[in-house]
């Protein structure tokens, strides 16, 4: 017996549904906690962009395409990275060095440090995600 | 003062013009061009102002993060790498320059930004590997700049292009990963990443196992990176397959940061005792770059094509880098630095006059020249200028390198390398003759229609030189080979200062 295209797999369907919120939740959990614990930005977008593949391949690039355009993702790629050295740009701009975060003007040090790896975790994430999309879609439609 | 930031901002500059390409991309494809000319152009900007800073106040240290420098990562310029990173980003400048009319020719619309992109990636890994002083952040920089090389070389039409990167792609990782075990293992004993602090603990562990073992797979792994003789087969198919503007912003930097790392790696990060007593690596690099130097100019006398020809002509002229370099004095160090920068000069002209030729007739062969004088007359007289330079005629910068070299194997009572010295001039001098020759002496076949040109105009006669975008860098770095040759005193004093630097500590 054939078996029906994933697509149509009524189980895969609603299992996915139902697990990519919560693997989304979890790569923000992932990246923001990254500068107190075990995580980060890198594995955090790795699971935000695998989160979004499972979607792809149960439902199909031109589904996940409707939910992420191509130029939605290539922004996500860009603007990670952005993020990250505006953020050393800012240290710059607060009289310090590049990425001196401690320089930036909040009540304390620590605070000021705590705050910019937040951001820069984030950049990172934003980053990962996008390209892995990207790299996903680039590889998904040569095979097709 | 932003001044104090230069040596950031040198690296971030290109790096975030590669970010914001593809973003200028999705709005107008023709506003990329610009973004990447404004970055190198900045970017040249500032390594002219550091290179002059250097020689005012010496060293200078940026420490990232503010991080104190063992435990942080430092930048740092001295009179060797300030020098080093101007003649990068310059060749960088000039071919973004070059690039705009050369690339609409040889690659499609579509993928323009992203090759922008790219290419500023590259100068980006280029310019972070020169300019840090931290081992592994030169890795990283290096997989930066190699990455980049792949897709750069690959970007090319051509099915041959392919296959040429997936070859480098193959050998450059094999570099990388050697390189990489090199600083695993120093960090292993030394427990640090930072060259200055290598320098000072690694003498009590010089005839360690470990150290012995790091230095052999740097030296290897270097030396495929600038493609020393035997392990030069990547670059021939390299150099020829990829767009004319790529194989001259290659062949006139890549290579020569492999060669600069190998300095650095050889002589500031192990001392010049090391080298001598501990392993005689010098005497072992010696006889390499001879072969290096009598191999590839016997090569590129074999060739037909154009630009593979150069490519080997490269090989030959990176073994004169290292060369003057395994002397181990003075004179023959300045001269070794010295061909870092006039090397690039020269074979930067010559891949520009290649590409300008292939650009207004496609032709790719030697043969094809013939008469071209007439046609194309600037272009063959850059072509002329560079290649009279590679033989190491007087008041050109060839002659400037290879005489401080010669005379620097005579101080050291190396008097058997001035014969190869002279050998391998003579031999550049038949395989850049007998191009010359075809350009301005051979009869250009009346009835014959010459290639299939990508922009041939309907008009046979008269004058038909590459566009002005193309023909300016080209004329720049001409003159420059001029320039320098001449009044070379300049040059000098800045390489003599990096080979002092060098041989007698950070």
């Amino acid at each position: 017996m054939k078996e029906k295209p994933l697509s149509e797999n009524i189980i895969k369907r609603a299992m996915t549904r139902l697990l990519v919120p919560f693997i989304q939740l979890f790569a923000f959990y992932v990246i923001a906690h990254g500068d107190i614990g075990p995580g980060g930005g890198f594995q955090g977008g790795v699971i935000l962009g695998a989160g979004f593949i499972l979607y792809v391949i149960t439902f199909g690039m031109d589904e996940g395409r409707k939910r992420i355009s191509r130029t939605a993702s290539d922004l996500l790629s860009t603007a990670g990275v952005l993020l990250f050295a505006a953020t050393g740009f800012a240290c710059i701009v607060a009289g310090g060095a590049y990425l001196q975060y401690a320089s930036l003007p909040f009540s304390s040090p620590q605070l000021a440090s705590h705050l910019a790896i937040f951001v820069i975790e984030w950049g990172i994430g934003i980053t990962v995600a996008g390209v892995m999309i990207t790299l996903y879609f680039l590889i998904g439609r040569e095979v097709q | 003062m932003i001044a104090e930031h230069f040596p950031i901002l040198v690296i971030l500059t290109p790096l975030l013009s590669a970010i914001l390409i593809p973003l200028v991309g999705m709005i107008r494809r023709q506003l990329c061009w610009h973004v990447a000319f404004v970055a190198s152009h900045i970017g040249f900007l500032i390594s002219g102002w550091l290179l002059l800073r250097v020689r005012d106040t010496g060293r200078i240290s940026y420490w990232l993060g503010g991080w104190e420098p063992p435990w942080g990562i430092e930048y740092v310029l001295d009179d060797l790498n300030a020098l080093v990173l101007l003649v990068i980003s310059f060749i960088a400048f000039m071919s973004v320059l070059y690039a705009r009319k050369s690339i609409e020719a040889e690659i499609e619309p579509v993928r323009i930004p992203a090759f922008y992109s790219i290419f500023m990636l590259f100068v980006t890994g280029l310019m972070g590997i020169v300019i840090t002083g931290d081992v592994f952040n030169l890795y990283v920089f290096l997989e930066i700049s190699s990455l980049a090389g792949y897709a750069l070389i690959a970007a090319n039409r051509k099915k041959e292009a392919l296959l040429a990167s997936y070859n480098y792609l193959i050998l450059g990782t094999i570099a990388a990963t050697f390189i990489l075990i090199g600083i695993g293992y120093l960090y292993m004993v030394t427990g640090s990443l930072n060259m200055a602090d290598l320098r000072e603990r690694l003498p009590s562990l010089y005839h360690s196992k470990v150290v012995l073992t790091a230095f052999a797979f740097f030296t290897v792994g270097l030396s495929l990176k600038l493609a020393l003789f035997p392990l030069h087969v990547w670059l021939p198919n390299a150099y020829t397959y990829a767009p004319s503007v790529v194989s001259a912003v290659m062949a006139a930097t890549a290579t020569k940061v492999g060669a600069y790392v190998l300095l650095r790696i050889m002589f500031t990060v192990f001392s010049v005792e090391f080298d001598l007593h501990v392993v005689s690596i010098t005497s072992i690099l010696l006889f390499l770059s001879l072969t290096a130097i009598v191999a590839g100019s016997v090569l590129a006398i074999a060739q037909t094509n154009i630009k593979r020809m150069l490519a080997y002509s490269s090989v030959g002229q990176i073994g004169y880098i290292v060369l003057g370099a395994t002397i181990v004095n003075e004179t023959a160090m300045t001269g070794s630095i010295l061909h870092i920068l006039n090397h690039a000069l020269m074979k930067g002209t010559l891949f520009f006059v290649a590409g300008c030729v292939i650009y207004k007739t496609g032709i790719k062969d030697i043969s094809g020249l013939k008469g071209m004088a007439r046609r194309m007359p600037f272009s063959m007289a850059a072509f002329t200028i560079a290649g009279l330079s590679m033989v190491g005629v007087p008041l050109t910068v060839g002659f400037v390198s290879k005489w401080h070299i010669a005379l620097g194997a005579i101080q050291a009572d190396m008097w058997y390398l001035v014969p190869v010295i002279l050998l391998s001039s003579l031999l550049t001098a038949v395989y850049f003759g007998r191009v010359i020759e075809t350009i301005y002496f051979s009869k250009e076949p009346g009835a014959k229609k010459s290639g299939s040109g990508l922009n041939e105009p309907r008009g046979r006669a008269g004058v038909q030189e590459a566009p002005f975008g193309m023909l300016l860098p080209t004329l720049i770095l001409a003159a420059l080979c001029i320039v320098f040759g001449a009044a070379a005193s300049t040059s000098v004093s800045y390489a003599g200062a990096a080979a002092r630097l060098l041989l007698g500590g950070m």
